[in-house]
This record gives C-alpha cells, sequence and structure tokens, in this order.
C-alpha cells in the first residue's frame, strides 16, 4: 500500500449568493458538491473537467486557502481544518501552489529574485548571506539566467514569469505542489516546454503533483493517476493509462473522444455534447449529467450514482457501468 | 599596469553613470512645464525658510518694542528701514514673527499629513483585511466622518479637552482620514482578489508583511498623489483654526493667528494681513497643481 | 429595488445621527464629572443637585444615555453659562440666519458653477474653458477667510460698496454668500464639465448628433440629465465642506449665525451651547446628505446599492 499524502473526505463547498430582495431566501451556489479522493506521495496526481466544474474550488480547499462547507482535508494524516494560524504558516513549507496566470501572482513592484527570496524570509530559512545563492541555484533549476534575478514581472515572457512562480514555490522544498491551470494562459509554443519542466522536477525532485486542467492531451503525458469532475462531482477516477484505454463514464468518453487526435477513423468515434450544463445554484433531480447524456435511463433521471469501484482502484459513477 | 587600466575603466563607468543620470534629470526636466517649477521653487523656499527659521529670522519674533508700534517700513512708503516689513501691534518684527509662521504652520500641517495618512491606510487596510463587522465597523465611522464637517468635530473636541501643540497636531490627523481609509480599503479589497496578495498569503506570508511589503508599495502612487492634496487642505484647516483664534496658541504664532491679528490694521498696515494670507495661498495653490500634475504623470488612469 | 434602497439609507441616516449622540455624550464623560464641566464656575450646590436630578447623574450609565437623548428629544439642551439662557431658544434664534446663508451660498455655486461647466464642456480647450478649470484649483486652495478679508479691504474699506458686517439686508448677504460659494463653485465647474464630456463621448449622443438633432435640445434634454447624477454626488459630498467654511465666514463678516456663536461658545468653554450646537449640526448634516442619496436615487433608477457599499 502506498503512502497517502493528501486525504480529502466528502468535501463541500457552497457560496452563498447575494440577493436583490431583503427577505428572501438564501441561494446557494454549490461549486465542490461530494468530493472524495487520495493523492498518494511521489504521483503526478490529475485533475480534468470543463471550466466551472470546482475544479481550482477543489485545488484552494486542499490548501486549505478556503474551508470546506463539510468534509475534511488530512495532509500526512493531520486535519487542515485544525490548524492555528501560525501552524497553517508553517505547513505552507509543504505544500504550495502555481496559478493560471502567472503575470496576477507576482508582485509587479518587486523584483522577481527578491519574490522567489521572499519565502525563505518568511519562514526563516538558511542564512540571510546564502540566501541570493540560493534563489540564484534555484534559477538555474527552471533553466534561468542569473541576470533575470534583477528584473520586474512585466519585463518577462509568460513563459519565463511561470518558471519564476515555480521557482518560488520550490525554494522552500515542499512535498505537495498544487497546479491549477499552470499553462492554460501560456502560448501554445511554450506550453509544451513548461509542461517538460513540470515533469522533470516531479521525477528529479519527487514531488507530489495535484496537477488541475481542462486539457487532457496535457493530462495524458504527463499524470499518474486522473479524476475527472463534473459540476462539483467526481464522476471517473482511474489510473492514467486505464482511463484512456478503458474509459467508462459517458461523460469522460465524450471529453477523451474530443482530444484531437491524428488517426483519422478516431476523429470518427467522437461524441458530440449537447447544451449548456445545468445551472450549479439549482441542480435538477438525478445524475447531474443527464441532461447532457446520451445514454440517459429513466433511473438517471431519479437519483444520482455514487462512485463505485470497478476493481484495480478505477472508479465510476454512472448505473449504466456499476449497473447498481 | 593592470590595476591602471582598471582604474580607467572604473573612471569610465562612474562619469559614463554621471552622464547618463545628468540626461535622465535633464529629459525630467523638459518634461515639467514652467508652471510646475514655479510651484516647486515656492514650496523649495517655503521648506528652505521652515527648516533654517531661526537663521532667517533678523530679529526675535517674541521681542516688544512698544515704542515702534505698527511702523512703516520702507517698501511701503514709510520711513522705518530697520524692520524690512515693518512691525505689528506690539512693537514686534513682523518678517521675523513671519518667518516663524510659515515654519509652525508647515510642520504642523506636516505632521498631521502623515497622521492622517498613517491612520487612515491603517484603518483602510484592517477593514479590508478582516471584513465582517471590522470592515462594517470601520466603514460605519467613515460615513459618520462625512456626516461631521471636521471644523465643527474640531470645534468641539477643543471645548471639551482644551488645546495644546500636541494635541492640536493630533486633531488635524483626523482631518481627511476617511478619504484614506475608503481608498485604501477599496485598493487592498481589490489587489486580496487579484493573483498576487493571494499567492503571497498562500506562500505562509503574514498579513503584516502582506500589506507592508506587497500592497502597500503597490497603492503608494495613488497614496502619494492623496497626500499632497491632503496637505494644502491641512494648511488650510489649521490656518483656519488658528484664525479663530481656537488652533496654534499665543505666544507660539501660525500663519492663521498672524492674519487674525493684521486685519484690524488694515486700514493702514494691510500687509500685516495680506503677506499672510498671500502666503497661505501660494502655498496651498502650489501643492495643489503640484499634486494634480503628478496625479497626471504617474498614472492617467486615475484622473478623475 | 427601490424600497430597499431608501430603508437603507434612512436606516443608514438613523444610525449616524445615534452615533453622533453617543459620541458627544461620551466626549462629555470623559472629561470627568459632566456637572463641572456643564455648570458655570459660580454654581452652587443646590445648582449640582439639580443638575444631577435632571440628567439622572446617579444612575447606571445606559440610563444616564436614555435621559439624555430624552431630553434632547424634548429641546432641552439645558442652559448657558454665559447669561443663563435657554440653550434651544438661542440657538433657534440663530439657526435661520445660518441656514439662510448656508442655502442661498450652495444655490449660488450651483448656479454659477453648473452653467460654467456646461460652458467650458461644450467650448473645450477654449480660453473660456482653461480659465474656468484654472478656478476650480483657485477656489480649492484659497484661505476661504483670507478671501473674505480681501473682499472687506476691497468692497468695504476702499469702495465703500458693501458693508463688512451684519446681515440686514441683501447687500450684507453678498460677500459672505460669494465668499463661502467661491470655494466649491470651482470645482462644480470641474465635475460638471467632466460629466458632461463623458455623456457627450456616449454613443447615443453622437447617434443623435449624426442623425442631425437640434444642438440644444440634444444638450439640455439629453446630456444633462445623465450627467446630473455624478454631479449630484460632488454636490452632495461638499455640503459638509461648506459647513466647515460657513463657521469660519460667519466670523470674518460677523454674521449673527449658529457658526459665530459656535466660534464664541468654545472660546469661552460655553459647554451646553457648544454641545447643542454640534448636534443639531451634525442631524441638519445627516437630513442633506440624506436628501441627496434620495435624490440620487430618483434620478438613477438603475441603482441597486446594497448596505455595503455606497
Amino acid at each position: 500500500m502506498r503512502e497517502k499524502l493528501v486525504e480529502a473526505k466528502g468535501l463541500y463547498k457552497q457560496y452563498a449568493l447575494k440577493s436583490d430582495k431583503l427577505f428572501a431566501k438564501r441561494r446557494y451556489l454549490k461549486a465542490v458538491d461530494g468530493v472524495t479522493f487520495d493523492i498518494y506521495k511521489g504521483e503526478f496526481f490529475g485533475v480534468v473537467g470543463e471550466s466551472g466544474c470546482g475544479k481550482s474550488t477543489t485545488a484552494k480547499l486542499i490548501l486549505d486557502m478556503e474551508h470546506p462547507t463539510k468534509g475534511t482535508v488530512l495532509f500526512k494524516g493531520r486535519d487542515m481544518s485544525t490548524l492555528k494560524p501560525k501552524e497553517w504558516r508553517a505547513i505552507r513549507l509543504d505544500m504550495q501552489m502555481i496559478f493560471q496566470d502567472p503575470l496576477g501572482a507576482l508582485d509587479p513592484y518587486m523584483c522577481v529574485g527578491k519574490q522567489i527570496m521572499e519565502p525563505l524570509e518568511i519562514h526563516n530559512i538558511g542564512d540571510p548571506k546564502d540566501r541570493k545563492q540560493m534563489v540564484l541555484d534555484m534559477l538555474a533549476a527552471v533553466s534561468l539566467k542569473p541576470i533575470f534575478y534583477d528584473r520586474y514581472p512585466h519585463e518577462l515572457s509568460g513563459g519565463q514569469r511561470q518558471r519564476i512562480v515555480l521557482a518560488r514555490a520550490l525554494i522552500v522544498k515542499p512535498q505537495l505542489l498544487v497546479c491549477d491551470e499552470p499553462i492554460s494562459a501560456l502560448d501554445v509554443s511554450i506550453q509544451a516546454q513548461v509542461v517538460n519542466l513540470f515533469k522533470r522536477i516531479h521525477k528529479e525532485l519527487n514531488l507530489t503533483f495535484m496537477f488541475i486542467s481542462h486539457d487532457l492531451r496535457i493530462v495524458k503525458h504527463v499524470c499518474d493517476r486522473i479524476i475527472v469532475m463534473y459540476l462539483g462531482r467526481v464522476v471517473e477516477e482511474a489510473e492514467s493509462d486505464e482511463l484512456f484505454a478503458n474509459t467508462l463514464h459517458p461523460y469522460s468518453q465524450a471529453l477523451i473522444s474530443a482530444v484531437p487526435s491524428l488517426t483519422p477513423d478516431a476523429q470518427a468515434k467522437r461524441i458530440m455534447l449537447h447544451g449548456d450544463p445545468p445551472n450549479p445554484i439549482d441542480l435538477p433531480k438525478g445524475c447531474r449529467f443527464a441532461s447532457r447524456c446520451s445514454k440517459c435511463t429513466p433511473r438517471c433521471l431519479e437519483s444520482e450514482p455514487e462512485l463505485v469501484d470497478m476493481g484495480n482502484g478505477h472508479k465510476v459513477a454512472c448505473f449504466l457501468v456499476t449497473g447498481k | 599596469m593592470s590595476d591602471n587600466v582598471k582604474n580607467e575603466k572604473v573612471k569610465f563607468e562612474v562619469l559614463s553613470g554621471v552622464v547618463g543620470q545628468e540626461t535622465k534629470l535633464q529629459k525630467v526636466f523638459r518634461k515639467v512645464p514652467p508652471m510646475i517649477m514655479l510651484c516647486i521653487a515656492w514650496l523649495l523656499f517655503m521648506f528652505i525658510v521652515a527648516v533654517f527659521w531661526e537663521q532667517f529670522a533678523p530679529f526675535d519674533y517674541e521681542a516688544q518694542d512698544l515704542s515702534h508700534r505698527l511702523s512703516v517700513p520702507k517698501i511701503f512708503g514709510g520711513n522705518d528701514t530697520v524692520h524690512i516689513l515693518g512691525t505689528d501691534s506690539l512693537g514686534r518684527d513682523f518678517l521675523s514673527r513671519l518667518i516663524r509662521s510659515i515654519r509652525t504652520s508647515l510642520l504642523v500641517a506636516f505632521c498631521g499629513t502623515i497622521i492622517t495618512a498613517v491612520l487612515g491606510t491603517t484603518l483602510g487596510f484592517v477593514a479590508a483585511h478582516f471584513r465582517g463587522w471590522v470592515d462594517e465597523a470601520i466603514m460605519m465611522l467613515v460615513d459618520f466622518q462625512y456626516s461631521l464637517p471636521f471644523m465643527i468635530l474640531a470645534l468641539l473636541v477643543i471645548a471639551f479637552f482644551g488645546n495644546n501643540l500636541v494635541f492640536f497636531v493630533f486633531l488635524l490627523g483626523i482631518e481627511g482620514w476617511n478619504k484614506y481609509a475608503r481608498m485604501s480599503r477599496g485598493m487592498a479589497l481589490s489587489a486580496q482578489n487579484n493573483g498576487y496578495a493571494v499567492a503571497i498569503r498562500q506562500l505562509g506570508a503574514s498579513p503584516v508583511r502582506l500589506y507592508t511589503k506587497h500592497i502597500l508599495p503597490n497603492v503608494s502612487n495613488i497614496l502619494i498623489v492623496e497626500l499632497t492634496l491632503n496637505f494644502p487642505a491641512k494648511i488650510l484647516a489649521e490656518t483656519s483654526l488658528s484664525f479663530l483664534g481656537l488652533g496654534i496658541q499665543p505666544p507660539d504664532t501660525s500663519l492663521g493667528s498672524l492674519l487674525s491679528f493684521g486685519r484690524a490694521y488694515m486700514m493702514t498696515n494691510w500687509w500685516l494681513a495680506v503677506i499672510p494670507g498671500l502666503t497661505i495661498f501660494l502655498t496651498t495653490l502650489s501643492m495643489c497643481l503640484l499634486g494634480d500634475w503628478v496625479r497626471d504623470t504617474i498614472d492617467p488612469t486615475i484622473r478623475k | 429595488m427601490h424600497v430597499k434602497y431608501f430603508l437603507v439609507k434612512t436606516l443608514r441616516a438613523f444610525l449616524t445621527t445615534f452615533l453622533l449622540v453617543v459620541f458627544v455624550f461620551f466626549v462629555l464623560r470623559i472629561t470627568g464629572d459632566p456637572a463641572q464641566a456643564m455648570l458655570p464656575d459660580d454654581a452652587t450646590e443646590e445648582d449640582y443637585i439639580e443638575f444631577r436630578q435632571l440628567w439622572g447623574l446617579d444612575k447606571p450609565l445606559m440610563e444616564q444615555f436614555y435621559i439624555y437623548c430624552k431630553n434632547f428629544v424634548h429641546g432641552d439642551f439645558g442652559q448657558s453659562y454665559k447669561d443663563g439662557r435657554d440653550v434651544f431658544e438661542i440657538i433657534s434664534q440663530r439657526l435661520p440666519k445660518s441656514v439662510w446663508l448656508m442655502g442661498m451660498s450652495i444655490i449660488f455655486s450651483i448656479v454659477v458653477g453648473l452653467p460654467l461647466g456646461i460652458y467650458a464642456a461644450l467650448h473645450r480647450n477654449s480660453f473660456g474653458d482653461r480659465f474656468i478649470m484654472g478656478t476650480a484649483v483657485f477656489g480649492f486652495s484659497m484661505p476661504n477667510f483670507f478671501l473674505g478679508i480681501m473682499f472687506i479691504l476691497i468692497f468695504s474699506m476702499k469702495l465703500h460698496w458693501l458693508p463688512s458686517a451684519g446681515s440686514d439686508t441683501w447687500l450684507h448677504l453678498l460677500m459672505p454668500m460669494i465668499t463661502i460659494g467661491m470655494t466649491r463653485m470651482g470645482s462644480y465647474a470641474r465635475y460638471t464639465r467632466s460629466a458632461m464630456l463623458n455623456v457627450l463621448s456616449k454613443p447615443y449622443i453622437i447617434t443623435a448628433k449624426a442623425k442631425g438633432a437640434n444642438r440644444n435640445r440634444m444638450v439640455y434634454l439629453h446630456a444633462l440629465p445623465n450627467a446630473a447624477i455624478p454631479i449630484v454626488t460632488v454636490i452632495g459630498t461638499s455640503i459638509g465642506h461648506m459647513v466647515g467654511g460657513s463657521v469660519v465666514i460667519e466670523n470674518v463678516f460677523a454674521w449673527p449665525g449658529v457658526g459665530r456663536l459656535l466660534v464664541s461658545s468654545v472660546a469661552v468653554r460655553d459647554l451646553p451651547v457648544v454641545q447643542a450646537i454640534v448636534i443639531i449640526m451634525g442631524l441638519a448634516m445627516v437630513l442633506a446628505n440624506l436628501l441627496v442619496d434620495f435624490t440620487y436615487g430618483l434620478l438613477d433608477p438603475r441603482i441597486r446599492v446594497t448596505a455595503g457599499d455606497k
């Protein structure tokens, strides 16, 4: 049995909506609606889904940037919600985050070298005299020249900025790195470069990655294990190879079929999704994918399927597959 | 030999550095309109007078000479050649009093401006950071301040607590805090949601570090503009209260109290009122114009 | 939507009034024994006992506050210790004069400032435009008491056109009104100009222009009402500034209003009078702000303002 680094148990996150009326009933947006999964130590864990499916919120819950409405997150067996502010800050040494928009994640008024050094100052790591060298080493590790130390974020390209953000995260030697759509804001031409950098770092530093993306090509390329999310729920979970070879959930099938392929016959099998996902504020009864599912049965409109293990760690939430 | 070469190189670098800076300065100067240059010159002059007031004042500003009351100086057609601007109703040298007043008014306004900036910005950040009832309470105070003009508040407090210099400076520090609080709160709120604050918070930075090292530098442009526009308001508040006899108390003197004393002799010695008034006006005007210009230059987007 | 907006604003006004009374109440307590602060130096022992009875000073703080508010509602602000007259009576004699001056000053600044702003917007970058914008900075930075004194020097002492003190005739009103109005007139012109320019660049105005609509009709029927919203806000926020300024100006021109009474009372520390004036002025400010908020709400049917933001 592999060691679990993160255990997410029945996470719910609701946001109260502002109302115009004075005495209207409070309405809630269910961003994450009952999510359970584990991340094992050293693995490259992927989270896939359309925008608005609760991927980013899940990431924030894992890092305890936001508190779940219900459910717990265990990090190395420790309940994140019980941390005191000081412990919360200290545990940041073990978990770091990479953001979708690297320009927004950097302070525009501070040179990037200082920003990479910042975690060291915050957590009082190393001798102040040695810190600059540590930063320069880190710059080298993300393939940037030392001259970048004195540059400001606006002087860098998107890929360089993301490397800076990565360097800032890695300098504290974390165990878990959560990447929220880290390459979707970058030019396609440099996406591959940055992804390969992630992969290299994963191998060299034996980090655990939680990699969030809507781009299945990249997820397939880098991840060991993947969960597919739809409207705040996990619909399928499997090892990467297993998921792509033996896709069970209709939603996952649709997603995977939409990936452009070089083989012409694969193109023919493409499953089109019709309509938009239902409104996450008032979800219909039954399976939340039913409205767009081509294989929808009367039962799917009645009750919601649970995530069931089909063996070999391949879990799926669909009546058609599980039969239950 | 090699040392020589090195020296030459250093020399060259130093020289080129200086040359570079000079051209840069020249560039800046070329961009400054002549009107703003005049404002800066006047403010600089006032600043120097305020700092070196003791060197500038020809006489003791408190020394009375009852035999030489309200003397008319030569420049205004009189026969007093000793006192450049004549004397006041107690025979005190008017120029010395004017210089002392400039010092007092500027110093009080300066300290008040700093206090307001620190107080208002801190409260704004606190409101933005804690949200919830803390935010509500601070914003309620801001609204409260809007509905109670500073002048009235100041008079109430002076009536109940009396007045002394330190107290008065802190009282002036209240003037306009609500503007800073509202602005810094708004900017901190938007900064919190915009990437870098989230990112730095999740690095494990303490709120104090986040606000002082990151958010403050990011909003400093706007705060500096507010500072330059608040300073003249401070001068006006101080001189108004001193004019009413409720601000700076004798034996010290401010431009406001100088003007107030001078108004009784306007028929004969008009300059006793006009000169301090003009000094206030030119100073606030220069600062306002400079503030407007700085705002438009630093960031055209915050122009309103 | 509308009802909620007005409700929230009214609630806020009440809350501010409450805060004001609490504030003054506590300022009075902090100074020590209110009886000592509020009674003249030559008060007898009986005066003290009577005062403590009236304001319930032997009772718990909450009850004291209740009595305090109740006395105010009944118009009982105590006696001035300069001459022992009823404070409410003194102030109600002075109040109309101040309201008159303030009202006329606001009207003056709007009546002059708005057309200047419209003119500047319609003749953008002309000499007149630049001149009008220049006066805005002038108004901001000119100490109003100095301006008043200059007026007196020129129009009363040298030219003998206008009286320098008192409030008996229209001629008396002229100088203080202009002095108070001047400080804000320029900024009203400035805001009107930018609001007008903003509206005039909107697509619907440009469309109307392209269709050959009548220029005057367009400016006054379409552009001005839309530009009015930001202008009303600016006028609202500047009222407090003007009230503060009027306190000084009443003293410059010996105008027998509340502001002058306030300053002379502060000077001799006639605390019952000071306290009453501050509460009445604060109340007037709250009402004025409420009025502006309501006007704003009526002008702009789109606003849906929640309690959190203003």
